[in-house]
């Protein structure tokens, strides 16, 4: 059996594949957080919330219900894009203007709710989630083998991260919304409807944290709490990669990722504080972040 | 009008004064407590309030000198008063390693740096194997006072909290009307300006967090003595985020109106604390109020008030001197 750094190479690369998942879910969160920022210029803090409801909400359809994963997949970051929609009209919409820290305490205050009101319903014990029967087996990869449904969060995550770059960067609603985003009294003069964006951007942004959360319900228990520990690590991310780009913003949320699950290997007891050790050596060498731009801070 | 408010201050002194007399009437470890979250809330309200700078993880400091004053009083057997300043003087270390790497962004930016390093700090906290983990410290000896006043009892412990907690206030009270206070104004009114007067921005900016961290440390560190316990909850975000709330609550944007916002908070906590998840969702609900209509805070509002009444007046005077300008120039302020 072959070896890397004295360790197994299966072991190795079973790690790297977790830390594969994991960076997909740090991208996902990340790239919303990054278009609700560029957008809104608000640091939206309930993302994490926002997660948790994705995971809550395929639990709820799965037990309630009787619908099944699949339907989860396409219904819940719908339903949550939606309330995060109603979200954005009732309340963030009267923070324009202020200063961007009122946007952060105001979805701070949010976490808060809705974490604390899901705890109160459903307590603080993780609900199990079932992988989907098509999902369930496991891919022999000659070195190693994996399970299926690893293989399919890792597909599924880089498909919607490509799909939103593309949505941004090629279409006709991107590149109003990039019109938006830097000119926003010279767009609304083109007779764009520049509110409407800030909606669907939220919305969008809350649908793709909602789509995350669906796909960790089978790895990680769904409970209150899933989500505010992953957004802060998601926080650090941002300040690493800076949120001028999108392909920047996935590429150092998957290679956090891997480092996160290598230093498991290497060195568990700094495997929870890595990433942050991570951010203050940027913070040190480039205060940008790597894909930031000067004097965007 | 000055009068009135003297006549309260002397009073409200006097029933603080003799809070450890009547036990049976209020609790003198709830009161000590909201003492500890006072000047806690005042030295986060230094660097928000007065330093325009926000910290989204202010607890790191806070549980950190609580677990540092634990493990100088009861794993290395240091007398209380040294036990405080070890408890302090870790707070103030820690307030420059993260300050030093925060203040290289601004706002927002700062905000998301310090809760990232706090997290660490808690992580941290988590896997030390002195801190006892879930458990918490516990059993962290009061000692005594020089060696004279024995600290177990509530009324010297009290007295004790209290005389510190003024002094801190006093520290900060200094701190904003020095010759330093002046320049941490004019660096948050206008950065680029200070910069080109000359001032060492960063190092002016970094002297505040550390002076604000090194008072949250006072505080924890008197938490953890009065409790004989540190435990997780100190160093987690959800402090973090309850001292942004005293903040908010008291005014963001004075210095001492957080302890206003910390005796609310405070209070709605021991009093809902059976409700367990009620808390948090009532704390955030405030929280969401606060922001959508309530920015300037109780001690915001009431100052607001208050000039608009001296505005009023001084225009009242000068209507009758009969000069138009000045009125002009009075009621624009």
């Amino acid at each position: 059996m072959s070896e890397v750094l004295g360790m197994p190479l299966p072991v190795l690369a079973g790690q790297t594949v977790l830390g594969l998942v994991n960076g997909c879910f740090y991208a996902v969160l990340s790239l919303g957080l990054a278009v609700i920022f560029g957008m809104l210029k608000i640091v939206n803090f309930a993302h994490g919330a926002f997660f948790m409801l994705g995971g809550f909400g395929a639990w709820m359809l799965l037990t309630y219900v009787g619908g099944n994963y699949w339907l989860a997949l396409i219904l819940v970051p719908l339903i949550v894009g939606a309330l995060g929609g109603v979200f954005e009209r009732s309340f963030i919409r009267r923070l324009y203007g202020l200063d961007p820290i009122y946007g952060l305490l105001l979805t701070f205050g949010l976490v808060l709710a809705l974490e604390g009101g899901f705890r109160v319903a459903y307590g603080t014990s993780g609900k199990p989630f079932p992988v989907p029967e098509a999902l369930r087996g496991v891919f022999d990869m000659g070195f190693m083998v994996m399970p299926l449904y690893r293989i399919w969060v890792i597909v599924a995550a880089l498909l919607a991260c490509l799909g939103t770059w593309w949505l941004i960067e090629r279409t006709r609603l991107g590149a109003m919304l990039r019109a938006a985003t830097e000119k926003p009294a010279l767009t609304q003069s083109f007779g764009i409807d520049v509110p409407r964006m800030l909606t669907l951007t939220y919305a969008g942004g809350v649908a793709l944290a909602a789509f995350a959360g669906v796909l960790a319900a089978p790895i990680l228990h769904v409970n209150s709490g899933m989500g505010s520990n992953l957004v802060i690590i998601v926080f650090a991310i941002v300040v690493i990669g800076g949120m001028g780009s999108v392909l920047g913003s996935i590429v150092t949320a998957l290679g956090l990722g891997v480092i996160e699950a290598l230093t498991k290997v290497f060195y568990s007891e700094a495997s929870t504080t890595v990433i942050f050790v991570v951010m203050a050596l940027v913070l040190l060498l480039r205060p940008n972040g790597l894909f930031g731009r000067e004097g965007a801070a | 009008m000055r009068a009135t408010l003297r006549v309260a201050a002397i009073l409200g002194l006097l029933l603080l004064l003799a809070v450890p007399w009547m036990p049976t009437v209020v609790y003198p470890v709830f009161v000590m407590k909201l003492f500890c979250m006072a000047l806690f809330a005042c030295a986060y309200g230094l660097l928000l309030g007065f330093g325009g700078m926000m910290s989204f993880g202010h607890a790191a400091f806070f549980g950190g000198a609580a677990y540092l004053t634990g493990v100088a009083t009861k794993h290395w057997g240091l007398p209380t008063e040294l036990g405080l300043v070890v408890g302090m003087a870790s707070a103030a270390l820690l307030g420059l390693v993260i300050g030093g790497l925060a203040i290289r962004r601004q706002g927002i930016y700062l905000a998301m740096i310090t809760l990232a390093l706090a997290q660490m700090v808690y992580f941290i906290f988590l896997q030390a194997p002195f801190t006892g983990a879930e458990d918490g410290m516990q059993n962290i000896p009061r000692g005594s006072l020089l060696g004279v006043i024995d600290l177990r009892s509530d009324v010297a412990m009290y007295y004790l909290v209290m005389t510190l907690t003024a002094l801190g206030l006093w520290i900060i009270h200094r701190v904003v009307h020095s010759p330093f206070g002046h320049v941490i104004v004019a660096i948050r009114e206008h950065e680029p300006r200070a910069v080109s007067l000359g001032y060492p921005v960063a190092r002016y900016k970094l002297m505040l967090f550390v002076l604000s961290a090194a008072l949250s440390g006072l505080a924890g560190s008197l938490k953890a003595l009065v409790f004989g316990l540190a435990a997780l909850t100190d160093v987690h975000w959800h402090l973090s985020g309850d001292v942004v709330l005293m903040a908010l609550l008291g005014g963001m944007h004075t210095v001492f109106g957080p302890a206003v916002g910390a005796a609310l908070v405070v209070g709605l906590q021991f009093y809902l604390d059976a409700l367990g998840g009620w808390v948090t969702l009532i704390t955030g609900i405030v929280f969401m109020v606060c922001v959508l209509s309530f920015r300037k805070g109780i001690v915001g509002t009431l100052i607001e008030l208050a000039e608009r009444r001296a505005a009023r007046g001084a225009a009242d005077a000068v209507r009758g001197s009969g000069s138009a300008t000045l009125q002009n120039r009075e009621s624009s302020i």
